[in-house]
């Protein structure tokens, strides 16, 4: 199984993201984002950080880098694609996955553990995870709220692509409580809480395993992943 | 500037502190951003350049999902 980390300039959660991948037993390796190859990569990862520092919009550069045009074609023939945080926000801006990210409803850059539950398990990043499992995954973001026309949110719900929700406290203000999502084909998955810091006994949090457990047991389309 | 329809607690927060120095008669206090940007564009004329800038705010400068963008053109000094 071999994964791509993405790597722009300003992304730093690549070597998190590396290390956990390489935990489950993936051949996972970076790519630099002005490539456009993706070197025979299975699936690929859009890791956390502040692409483009950024500018104008979190995404709003990074989504025209030439990695990303391949990302996309990739996508389009069903190869799983996962964006973290920065990533998340990268593939929303690229139009892989429906909505936005906006400033958190309370103004504060958020850093601290949150509870979510996941809600779906048929995508390529969660199948390792039993239905309704709650997680404790720790987020850190500025821009985080979730916010997508009402269409877009009933079809969201209606189709079972809500992938994360959080529960109890909903830290940013998202629109239904929204953590994570995936696209209609279920292949490209966005989340904005960081398992690649919850994925090793040194810091005490393991409960993001089960995602890179996951990517690494899904065959190169998606369609082979195994519960 | 962000959408209508969205929550801007940005400018929730510069309405609340502009009550708080005193003053009176302000509502729907929005912070959104503006760009300025010169052209050079051979042979455009002001629809032309309108144009030209209305693509640039569709594909990149906005995000149709949370914002909504106005053009204003003027001779450069």
């Amino acid at each position: 199984m071999r994964v791509a980390v993405v790597r722009f300039p300003g992304s730093n959660c690549d070597a998190d993201t590396l290390r956990a991948l390489q935990r489950a037993g993936a051949d996972t390796y970076y790519v630099w984002h002005r490539r456009d190859d993706l070197q025979g990569a299975d699936a690929v990862v859009i890791p956390g950080g502040f692409a483009y520092g950024d500018y104008l919009r979190a995404g709003a550069i990074a989504r025209f880098s030439p990695v990303m045009a391949v990302v996309q074609r990739f996508a389009a023939t069903g190869g799983p694609v996962l964006g973290i945080c920065n990533g998340f926000q990268i593939l929303c801006e690229a139009g892989m996955l429906p909505g936005a990210l906006v400033t958190n409803a309370g103004l504060r850059f958020l850093s601290h553990p949150v509870t979510v539950r996941v809600e779906a398990v048929d995508t390529p990043c969660t199948s390792a995870y039993e239905p309704g499992a709650t997680l404790t995954l720790p987020i850190a973001h500025g821009q985080g709220r979730y916010v997508a026309p009402d269409d877009v949110l009933r079809e969201l719900e209606a189709e079972g692509r809500v992938v994360l929700r959080y529960m109890g406290d909903n830290p940013n203000g998202s629109m239904n409580a929204i953590a994570g999502i995936a696209n209609r084909q279920r292949n490209v998955v966005g989340m904005m809480p960081h398992p690649e810091r919850a994925a090793s006994a040194e810091v005490g949090e393991s409960a993001g395993r089960g995602v890179f457990a996951s990517l690494t047991r899904t065959s190169p389309v998606f369609g082979g992943g195994v519960r | 500037m962000p959408r209508a329809s969205l929550l801007d607690p940005q400018g929730q927060a510069v309405d609340h502190a502009l009550t708080a120095l005193g003053f009176e008669g302000h509502a729907n206090v929005r912070v959104g951003r503006a760009l300025t940007l010169q052209l050079e564009l051979a042979g455009a004329d002001a629809a032309g350049a309108e144009e030209a800038v209305r693509r640039m705010c569709e594909r990149l400068l906005a995000n149709p999902v949370t914002e909504d963008f106005t053009i204003s053109l003027r001779e450069a000094p």
